[in-house]
């Protein structure tokens, strides 16, 4: 599938609050090009609750409903039972939430509406922050990443939430970047097709919460996949297949990019590079991922 | 627009919801038409949609609500957009 192909209809209206070289909005796009008009959208508290801008006026052009931050799950469940019982089942439920409202305050919802098998797509798209309350650290923050409340940077590892997600055994979940349009499409449009709970998470790199400049945001999304920080799969009846430069890295067939070549970019990392290199965090981090891969191939391949 | 007569707060779909974002701006996208090799890479990848896609598959740049990222410019193959800064060339 090249660019050329992706439908040119628009449910994302020009003029929102969103900042310039957001990823949200550009997975968005995507999103609404994949499933169309015919969608219900959740959104709890996250970026999106803002980039829909002010009342009386919106820039989805789909409908939208707002939620508490822990219930973007739950109230995807319910509105997901209303359709049903009216009979409108070829309306896609969609839940998007941020990576905070997916790893930390929104994962007992989520688990539980997977858990009840409920007819629905939740979408995470990740910042790896809570960059819509002004850069706190989540579940998904990386090791020695700076934040508000990191301030010499986090002492704790990511958590894996794709993995947590296959424990629940659903019939499809996915891992995607903005800076892949046609694989997200792909992922989106397969995930519309199947009954039953589809989970798709979104590497989505933030301009002013990673402080990097905010024409790097597809940049920082292709570095991420190609240094291994973030892998592209899609689990399917129990079973994991890598995609894109992913599969490349988890065959062997290519070497992945030094982690370092990645944060070098970003401002959150710049204590481990000013005033003197931090080595020892470096190789931890570099560590780590190393350890991630084994892993995937000791479990995938 | 059809309007919905429903207890809660209901907002309804505007183009430029939050006023002309086009004057948030520092540098603006210029588009070198003859350099185009119509991938669309800039209409697919810009946060704002407001690289438009023609029939004929060239583009345009709607200057009224580009917020002036530069992720256009960026992703750029051939290098035919090309950012200036807001009032450099008057």
């Amino acid at each position: 599938m090249a660019i050329k192909d992706l439908p040119r209809e628009e449910c994302y209206l020009p003029g929102s609050a969103a900042c310039p070289g957001c990823p949200a909005t550009m997975a968005m796009r995507i999103v609404f090009k994949a499933i169309g008009k015919k969608m219900v959208m959740i959104v709890p508290a996250c970026c999106t609750a803002v980039i829909e801008s002010i009342h009386p006026k919106t820039s989805f052009n789909i409908p939208t409903m707002n939620i508490a931050f822990e219930a973007a799950a739950a109230g995807a469940s319910g509105v997901e039972a209303g359709l049903r019982k009216q009979g409108r089942e070829d309306i896609t439920v969609v839940a998007w939430a941020g990576d905070g409202g997916t790893y930390d305050i929104g994962i007992q919802a989520l688990s539980g509406a997977l858990e009840r098998n409920t007819n629905f797509i939740y979408i995470c798209y990740n910042n790896q922050i809570y960059s819509n309350t002004g850069i706190q650290r989540s579940g998904a923050t990386p090791y020695a990443a700076w934040t508000t409340t990191t301030v010499r940077g986090k002492t704790e590892f990511r958590k894996e939430m794709g993995e947590i997600i296959q424990a629940h055994h659903i019939p499809y979940a996915a891992q995607a970047c903005v800076a892949y349009p046609e694989d997200l499409y792909k992922k989106v449009k397969k995930a519309k097709s199947i009954k039953g709970p589809k989970y798709i998470e979104i590497m989505a790199p933030c301009p002013p919460g990673w402080r990097f400049g905010m024409e790097k945001t597809v940049e920082m999304g292709t570095m991420a996949v190609e240094t291994g920080a973030w892998a592209l799969y899609e689990y399917e009846n129990e079973k994991v297949t890598f995609n894109g430069k992913s599969k490349l890295i988890l065959d062997g067939k290519i070497e992945r990019k030094s982690i370092e070549d990645w944060i070098k970019y970003q401002g959150r990392f710049r204590h481990l590079f000013i005033p003197k290199k931090d080595v020892k965090r470096l190789k931890e981090i570099e560590e780590h991922v190393d350890k991630i891969w084994e892993r995937y191939r000791a479990c995938y391949l | 627009m059809k309007k919905y007569d429903v207890r809660t707060t209901i907002s309804y779909p505007t183009k430029g919801a939050m006023g002309k974002t086009g004057n948030w701006r520092v540098f603006t996208p210029i588009l070198d038409k003859k350099k185009c090799v119509k991938c669309l890479r800039c209409w697919i990848y810009c946060p704002e949609a407001t690289v438009i896609r023609n029939k004929d598959d060239t583009v345009d740049i709607d200057y009224e609500y580009c917020k002036g990222c530069g992720i256009c410019a960026d992703v750029c193959k051939v290098k035919a957009i090309v950012m200036e800064r807001v009032g450099e060339k008057e």
